[in-house]
């Protein structure tokens, strides 16, 4: 029975470990979860800062290895990255060297796609995003939303399965993060993919979720497991709703941790900065 | 830096300079024409600007400068060619893969510390001709910085701009191409720069010892048979022509790498 869950699943990951660094200082980043996710449903993974839910997201791209356990992705293991699961980084990874529309072919063209038809394609997916006529624009002439856009926009134009997003507008201010967030429950509920978001902000969780994974500091495990039941389209109304405070008064105490315990921020492609990548399959 | 501090007042940038470049002009007129000795450096056989400028006429409308040019061309194209598509191959991959790296890097960091002058000798009895020792020699002087601005900007990619390549589906050849190679090209473009003014300076000396024809040869030879004035163009010929093709590989680069000084100015 098991096996029949985790075939019609999009995610499934059973007893799922994985370790970072080398030697001495290697350590369990994410310790023994179990979820799955069914097929276009809106995961969000919620988490104080280092408590490896970008790391669990970095084996979902297959940038990491787990040590432990097993994921599956439509009911395959996870190998290496690949253009069915595109992956939203925080920000600055667009290519500087391409403009703003051969960044959003890219995928486009390691398919082997021909010149013109990538544009199109490309064309159509900016439109998507709402950013049609900046096309020819440079990354570094974007701001920080449009240039999320664009990442969005880059990773849609392969129609991924799955939708990794690692706090994609966490470097945003307030506003344009709630416009981001609004554009991109739009877009989902046009593309209906799976997407796994994750994010340290409660209120993003609870806003765009169907479910929320709640992760301990490390090492992390999944200590909650929230159904999120308002009706969509959602507004940004619903923000300030009873059951909403609910939820996040629920999600506050399930965060709370003691103080002095702040961890480095993980990547999804393991240490931070100066440490060196560890198990890029 | 220059950019952001560069002013847009014609006096600081044409006249300033220009009265600073007369002067030192009129310094050497002075110091020539009344053969000034300071004890420690003499002007008595420095030639004036007049003479220096009359033998420079004479040089461009004798039929030996096109020889000594195009020699000197030729050999500086070819070692540094050579040096370019060397350095920039073998630094993609060491900055690439790092058991290259502790394959090829260590013979290369003990070649890299001798002076291309210090080749000489031994260039002359490696090749069978002292044009092809030559050319090693500019070979020489241009390839180590091509290769280690290459490693360093290779090892300088974000490697979230990898990861995301491979996460759109880029196989490495692609990843190498698409993204290695564009995200170190500012790097390669400084080294391609820099080695273009080593290599015009080392193959100078290296003209000066073994050459029939160039414009070391021609300088060299100018002093040798007290043509003093001679001495002077040839110098004021090889500063401008390392000057001239710095220039041709800078403004290249610019071309080539937009997004780059873009980002720069934002």
């Amino acid at each position: 029975m098991n096996a029949i869950a985790s075939a019609s699943s999009a995610v499934s990951a059973s007893e799922l470990s994985i370790h970072l660094g080398h030697g001495a200082d290697r350590f369990e980043a994410v310790q023994k979860v179990h979820f799955t996710i069914r097929p276009a449903e809106f995961i969000c993974i919620l988490g104080p800062s280092g408590c490896g839910k970008s790391t669990l997201l970095g084996a979902l791209a297959g940038h990491l290895k787990p040590s432990h356990g097993q994921l599956l992705v439509n009911g395959h293991p996870v190998g290496g990255p690949g253009p069915d699961r595109g992956m939203v980084f925080q920000q600055h990874t667009l290519f500087p060297w391409r403009d703003v529309i051969d960044n959003v072919a890219f995928g486009l063209k390691m398919r082997g796609v021909q010149k013109l038809e990538r544009r199109n394609q490309a064309k159509e997916i900016l439109q998507l995003v709402g950013l049609e006529g900046f096309e020819k624009r440079w990354p570094s002439q974007l701001s920080g939303g449009m240039q999320q856009r664009v990442e969005i926009a880059r990773v849609l134009v392969n129609r991924p399965s799955l939708l990794l997003m690692d706090e994609p507008f966490g470097a945003l201010d307030a506003q344009c993060r709630m416009e981001m967030q609004q554009l991109l429950l739009s877009i989902w509920a046009r593309i209906r993919t799976t997407v796994v978001f994750v994010t340290h902000d409660i209120d993003e969780a609870i806003f765009m979720a169907d479910r929320i994974l709640v992760m301990s500091p490390r090492p992390g495990r999944i200590i909650e497991d929230l159904r999120v039941n308002f009706p969509r389209p959602r507004h940004t109304e619903i923000v300030t709703s009873p059951d909403f405070m609910h939820l996040k008064r629920h999600c506050l105490e399930l965060l709370r941790h003691e103080p002095g315990r702040a961890l480095p921020r993980l990547s999804p492609l393991g240490l931070p900065a100066e440490q060196e990548l560890q198990a890029v399959i | 830096m220059a950019t952001a501090s560069s002013p847009t007042n014609p006096w600081l940038r044409i006249i300033l300079p220009s009265l600073s470049l007369l002067a030192c002009l009129v310094l050497w007129h002075l110091a020539a024409t009344y053969k000034l000795d300071l004890g420690l450096v003499s002007f008595v056989y420095v030639p004036p600007p007049a003479a220096v400028a009359e033998a420079a006429w004479n040089l461009a409308t004798s039929p030996k400068l096109l020889p000594h040019l195009g020699s000197s061309l030729g050999r500086v194209f070819a070692g540094y060619f050579a040096a370019a598509v060397l350095g920039v191959g073998i630094g993609l991959f060491i900055g690439r893969w790092k058991s290259l790296e502790s394959i090829l890097l260590p013979p290369l960091e003990v070649l890299r510390p001798i002076p291309a002058v210090a080749w000489i000798p031994l260039a002359i009895l490696m090749f069978p001709s002292s044009e092809l020792s030559m050319i090693f020699i500019t070979f020489t002087g241009a390839l180590f910085p091509i290769l280690l601005n290459t490693i360093h900007g290779v090892e300088a990619v974000d490697k979230r701009l990898v990861a995301s390549a491979r996460s759109l589906g880029a196989k490495p050849w692609a990843i190498l191409r698409e993204i290695i190679l564009p995200g170190a090209a500012p790097s390669i473009i400084t080294g391609l720069s820099i080695g273009m003014g080593t290599s015009w300076f080392c193959l100078v000396t290296a003209e000066m010892v073994s050459g029939q024809w160039g414009i070391g040869y021609y300088t060299w030879e100018s002093y040798l048979i007290r043509r003093y004035p001679d001495i002077v163009v040839g110098m004021l010929l090889i500063g401008v022509l390392g000057m001239g093709s710095s220039f041709l590989i800078k403004s290249t680069g610019r071309f080539l790498i937009p997004w780059y000084h873009l980002r720069r100015n934002v």
